[in-house]
């Protein structure tokens, strides 16, 4: 067991055993995000109070779920290269960051699309609203300090206290925020006491759930491989591989 | 006989060595424990002048915009915590000395605090005059900001600490520490409105206080871990 994830951490071996899993993830987030939106857009019954528009939930939802677990992932991936000193880990950490940025914009954007219909504007105050802005701005913070150092080993080593330091204070801040809501004016709106849903409503949710995490598996291997040529260019596994040495 | 001997004491030393140092080194330099008060006195000015001089309506923002300046103010002297050391390399020594690093750093994070966010916590209720803020929430003002603030400065620590190597760190640094000030701001600026309105303040202060237990417990460790980041960097 140790010594597979030994090997997991040679770069050369993390190359050659994703390799093999790549394809595998991107054919399951092929299939869950077809399938899933298929069904949820086109055969899951109407919302009776929302009609159509609650549809947005199935890109919505997902996408919230893969910014806060991409922020987390990322802290973890921290920690592996701070203690264990992995270099995976921080390659990983480093390709993680953007898609999670970008997946907090989607979850932010279509709930700002989902709001017109339904709460007859853009933008409001709320809570899950604000804690969500407050990730992506964490976001923002890691991904510039990583860009602002020129040596690459300090670079990683302060975006993973960083992205520790944030994953402290996610709950914090998310308690925090809803404390402050409930304090300025009773939840008129809130996404968590709509009427329990219809097995016809969340299968094709759960299904876009798991598309969108094997998307995300797929597109952190898919980068973290050309991270992996990038920063090993000099090492001779890699020039063979370009077929530079025989 | 060794030509250097380990001076008398352990880290008790080291830490009053450094909490007088930067004391001393502070005091030289009245201006920067000035320049974030007259800065914190300056934007509030710019509130009455930008939305409407009405007391009514200012009275009712006051909370904020006191607490949102006050933070402002702190983030500002925020680079200067470790620059000049980081520029003649007193820094380095720092690391390089025996005693725990952790320590060191609270020593300098308690200075920081005991002239910026003190100072700003005893002059809010002043510019609260300014903006008509209700009576019976001044001592309240000045007591969340004393509490705050040094969650303020642990927290900002972290950040200075991260980006005291890079040229031009300022706006990253901003960048970096602002969203995790939000969770003080929302209890510093709520113990305030909590006076005005006439709630118990205890809860509000409760969680300021908790949160820089926090902060005090876990911060040393990050400020430490980054300085030696940046320093090796």
């Amino acid at each position: 067991m140790w010594a597979f994830i030994h090997k997991l951490g040679s770069p050369k071996w993390f190359y050659a055993i994703s390799t093999r899993l790549q394809p595998w993830f991107w054919g399951a987030a092929a299939v869950l995000i077809l399938v899933g939106s298929a069904w949820g857009l086109a055969f899951a019954p109407a919302d009776y109070q929302q009609g159509n528009s609650f549809r947005i939930i199935y890109v919505h939802v997902p996408a919230a779920f893969l910014a806060q677990s991409i922020f987390v992932s990322m802290a973890v991936a921290g920690v592996i290269f701070m203690v264990w000193k992995i270099k995976i880990a921080d390659m990983a950490a480093a390709m993680m960051a953007p898609l999670g940025a970008a997946m907090t914009f989607v979850a932010l954007f279509s709930g700002a699309v989902w709001g017109v219909p339904t709460w007859g504007t853009w933008w409001m105050w709320d809570a899950r609203l604000t804690s969500m802005l407050i990730l992506l701005f964490l976001y923002f913070g890691v991904i510039a300090l990583r860009g602002a150092f020129s040596s690459r080993d300090s670079a990683s080593r302060a975006a993973s206290v960083l992205a520790m330091v944030g994953v402290i204070n996610i709950p914090i801040i998310k308690y925090s925020v809803d404390w402050w809501y409930t304090l300025h004016q009773p939840a008129t709106f809130s996404v968590t006491s709509r009427p329990a849903m219809p097995v016809e409503m969340w299968a094709p949710l759960l299904i876009m759930v798991l598309g969108f995490y094997s998307f995300f598996i797929a597109v952190t291997l898919m980068r973290t491989r050309s991270e992996i040529l990038r920063r090993e260019a000099s090492k001779r596994w890699v020039r063979e591989l370009a077929g530079e040495v025989s | 006989m060794p030509l250097f001997r380990e001076p008398e004491g352990g880290a008790g030393v080291a830490i009053r060595a450094t909490l007088k140092r930067d004391l001393v080194l502070m005091m030289r330099r009245r201006s920067e424990v000035l320049n974030p008060l007259v800065f914190f006195a300056l934007v509030i000015t710019l509130f009455p002048i930008g939305i409407s001089p009405d007391p009514e309506l200012l009275a009712t923002i006051a909370p904020g915009l006191l607490w949102v300046a006050a933070l402002l103010a702190a983030l500002l002297s925020l680079d200067s915590l470790f620059r000049s050391d980081y520029d003649d390399g007193s820094l380095e020594q720092l690391l390089l000395s025996p005693q725990p690093l952790p320590a060191l750093a609270l020593a300098k994070v308690a200075v920081h605090w005991l002239l910026t966010g003190l100072p700003l916590a005893l002059m809010a209720p002043l510019l609260g005059i300014l903006l008509s803020l209700p009576a019976g929430s001044y001592a309240v003002l000045a007591l969340s900001l004393a509490l705050g603030s040094a969650s303020l400065s642990l927290i900002g620590a972290i950040g200075a600490a991260l980006t005291v190597g890079l040229s031009r760190g300022g706006v990253l640094l901003s960048l970096l520490v602002l969203p995790l000030y939000i969770p003080v701001l929302i209890f510093g600026a709520g113990a305030v409105q909590a006076a005005i309105l006439g709630d118990g303040v205890s809860a509000h202060l409760a969680i300021l206080g908790a949160l820089l237990a926090v902060a005090l417990s876990l911060a040393p460790w990050a400020i430490a871990a980054s300085l030696r980041i940046s320093i090796n960097g």
